[in-house]
């Protein structure tokens, strides 16, 4: 079902709404250099979502470039999972949300780096040693919450419990796909189970499985995101920056 | 305000294949493996391709006032937080 | 990083200020290179010592001895210094969210960064003498030391964070460099670092401003209205005039601080006029006017009675920037107290190991 522009754009899509949640972490991390850590992380979200935002709109052929796309589509149209768009919450949510979606990204990255479009396989081959960063960075701080103070703890385990059902739909089958997501599943899985227990932190139980961010049904929160990140492009109509 | 136990450590960079670490600067961290993380983050943030040593202060024993002292050169990665990325329009000076 | 877009770094060496920073570094190697003495004889006056270090243009370092009116001198300079830094992210990082196209959003996550990163090394520089970061970041929340007036005015439009790149990153430019060859070893050093990075910082500025001089016309009002408001504020971040300065000579002495207030106001005066031509701005001063004479442009001083306000904590945002500040801290002490209480038990475990 999933074309290579629909599939390079979903991947652009998570990485940029990524980018923008961490980017708004700047000035306000528990530590200045937690703080700087998280700017390389939102820096290398970033940069990802541009290559393949730029490819995306090479794909399609209609002339978009980049910022075509990342500041000119309506809400309906973005396509990246809900994961991404959930708001930072506390410092245990962000990691939760950076630690799942780093688990997904680099097995992810890691097929596409031998996938037979090669431009994706040299974005993937890039992206892939920044993911692996992502995970290590973010299981960390897992580890640490979950294993460090009683307070930590509770909260490192209520924000795993509040993310948890947002990984679900990452791992939607799509098999014509350059890479199928459901093929990632265990990669992640094992990855999830040792951390988790290293941390003393319960993996939830499956049941509610929202989803629907690929087909650009998204939660309240990505219109605000939008709004805020599309104001000034928007208010000057062909203006160069 | 509780007091925070987050140590002082001393960074030290390989910053190319064939020469030592050197001295580059300190942080904060509440552990070792922290420490290199943030090391990377803070100190290597212009280079790649660089070994880190994270030392904690309290382990060193310093000798005399006559220290040598270290440099850093940042290297080229994020090329654009090198002032020459950024176009001068001719004839601009002491930018 | 990503992004092909962008074409290697130009490796020739920097001229202006950056060549200036060059420079220091250089002679900072040099003097670290000459026939330097030791420590001080057993019977010798560590006065006289001191003094003698100073002179020669050599550098005190952290297990010197040192007087202790310089050394409380140096905590207070590094580290207002530092918590400026620190401040400073707020400003600018009121765009990030929103800046206008990807690259540009880049740049200034990576500019911010870079501030958190300045302000880490200022706060260790300010470590060597002998007090933590800890009790800094307490001074600095308490509101017992200021940080750079500047950061208590408004970022209104995406404008002001060219303004603030091209000014007020000027202005401290202008105000840093000296610090290269200041006396204490550490703190040049990390000045050193710092001026290498403010440097970009300045040229993304300008790069932000001559790009909107030169687009529509909302967005060459939008440059003129962001320099209208952030020149005199530029201006005051040199601090009082000279006759009103209250650590000036002795620190001028202590070779902490190499040239007067007025001496550097003047200096980034007259790099600005150029500038502004070339940006197609007007510098918002009707008696800005070449002096023969001087060989000097004469100018407007800022309003001196503003800045002590904005000073004792009545401008625009001073409660707005602590408040964000503490906030944060505050926010992150569960975090902070969750990684201390893991290292705690870890170390308990098993033997602290050091990575190789």
């Amino acid at each position: 079902m999933t074309g290579s522009f629909d599939f390079v754009l979903s991947l652009g899509d998570d990485a940029l709404i990524a980018a923008q949640r961490l980017g708004e972490w700047t000035s306000r991390a528990p530590e200045m250099e937690e703080d700087i850590a998280l700017a390389n992380i939102a820096l290398d979200q970033l940069g990802a979502a541009r290559l393949l935002l730029t490819y995306a709109g090479e794909l399609e052929g209609a002339g978009r470039d980049e910022d075509a796309l990342a500041f000119l589509r309506d809400d309906r149209e973005f396509r990246n999972c809900l994961l991404v768009e959930l708001p930072n919450g506390d410092f245990a949510v962000t990691m939760a949300k950076l630690f799942f979606l780093s688990a997904y990204q680099l097995p992810l990255y890691t097929a596409l780096a031998g996938c037979a479009d090669e431009r994706l396989a040299a974005i993937g081959a890039k992206a892939r040693k920044e993911s692996a960063y992502h995970l290590d960075h973010a299981a960390l701080w897992v580890k640490r919450l979950g294993d460090g103070t009683e307070e930590s703890h509770r909260r490192m385990q209520a924000a795993v419990d509040e993310v948890w059902p947002y990984t679900h739909e990452l791992f939607a089958a799509d098999p014509a796909a350059p890479v199928d997501p459901a093929t990632l599943r265990a990669d992640f899985d094992a990855t999830v189970s040792t951390v988790l227990a290293e941390a003393t932190l319960t993996r939830p139980e499956t049941g509610w499985t929202p989803g629907g961010g690929r087909d650009g049904v998204h939660t309240e929160h990505v219109s605000y995101l939008l709004a805020e990140m599309q104001v000034l492009h928007r208010a000057h109509p062909g203006a160069k920056w | 305000m509780s007091r925070e136990s987050s140590p002082l450590w001393e960074v030290f960079v390989r910053a190319r294949r064939g020469l030592s670490h050197t001295h580059v600067g300190s942080l904060h961290a509440p552990d070792a493996e922290l420490a290199l993380r943030n090391a990377r983050d803070v100190y290597t943030r212009r280079q790649e391709g660089v070994s880190i040593w994270v030392v904690p202060a309290a382990a060193i024993t310093a000798s005399s006032p006559d220290e040598k002292d270290a440099f850093f050169e940042p290297a080229a990665d994020k090329v654009y937080r090198h002032p020459t990325f950024y176009e001068v329009p001719d004839g601009v000076a002491h930018l | 990083m990503y992004g092909n877009d962008f074409s290697a770094p130009d490796d020739a060496p920097g001229g202006g200020l950056l060549g200036e920073v060059e420079a220091a570094e250089a002679a900072l190697r040099e003097a670290a290179a000459r026939a330097r003495r030791g420590g001080p004889a057993p019977d010798e006056d560590l006065e006289a010592y001191f003094a003698d270090v100073i002179d020669a243009d050599q550098k005190i370092e952290p297990r010197d001895w040192m007087p202790e009116a310089y050394r409380k001198t140096l905590i207070r300079q590094i580290a207002q210094h530092a918590h400026s830094e620190i401040i400073g992210m707020q400003p600018e990082g009121n765009w990030i969210s929103r800046a206008p196209s990807l690259k540009r959003k880049a740049i200034l996550l990576a500019k911010v960064q870079d501030e958190a990163g300045h302000g880490l090394y200022l706060y260790a520089a300010a470590e060597t003498l002998g007090v933590s970061r800890d009790e800094l970041v307490e001074l600095l929340i308490s509101g017992r030391q200021k940080y750079s007036s500047i950061f208590n005015y408004p970022t209104l439009t995406w404008a002001d964070v060219g303004a603030i790149g091209w000014l007020v990153d000027g202005a401290a430019i202008v105000n840093q460099v000296p610090l290269c060859r200041c006396s204490y070893g550490p703190y040049a050093r990390a000045m050193i670092r710092v001026c290498k990075e403010e440097s970009f910082h300045q040229r993304q500025g300008y790069e932000i401003l001559h790009t909107l001089a030169h687009g529509t016309p909302g967005q060459k009002a939008m440059a003129q209205d962001a320099v209208d408001r952030w020149w005199y504020p530029s201006l005051a971040m040199f601090g009082p005039p000279d006759g009103d300065s209250t650590h000036s000579a002795q620190s001028m002495a202590w070779k902490i601080k190499r040239f007067s207030n007025d001496d550097l106001r003047q200096r980034f005066v007259d790099m600005c006029v150029q500038q502004a031509e070339i940006l197609g701005l007007r510098i918002p001063d009707p008696d800005l006017r070449w002096n023969d004479e001087r060989q000097a442009y004469d100018y407007t001083q800022p309003d001196y009675d503003e800045l002590m306000q904005v000073i004792k904590g009545n401008g625009p945002c001073n409660r707005q920037r602590m408040e964000h500040r503490r906030r944060a801290h505050a926010d992150g002490a569960w975090v902070r107290e969750a990684a201390a209480a893991y290292a705690a038990k870890r170390s308990a475990n098993n033997k602290e190991k050091v990575a190789a």
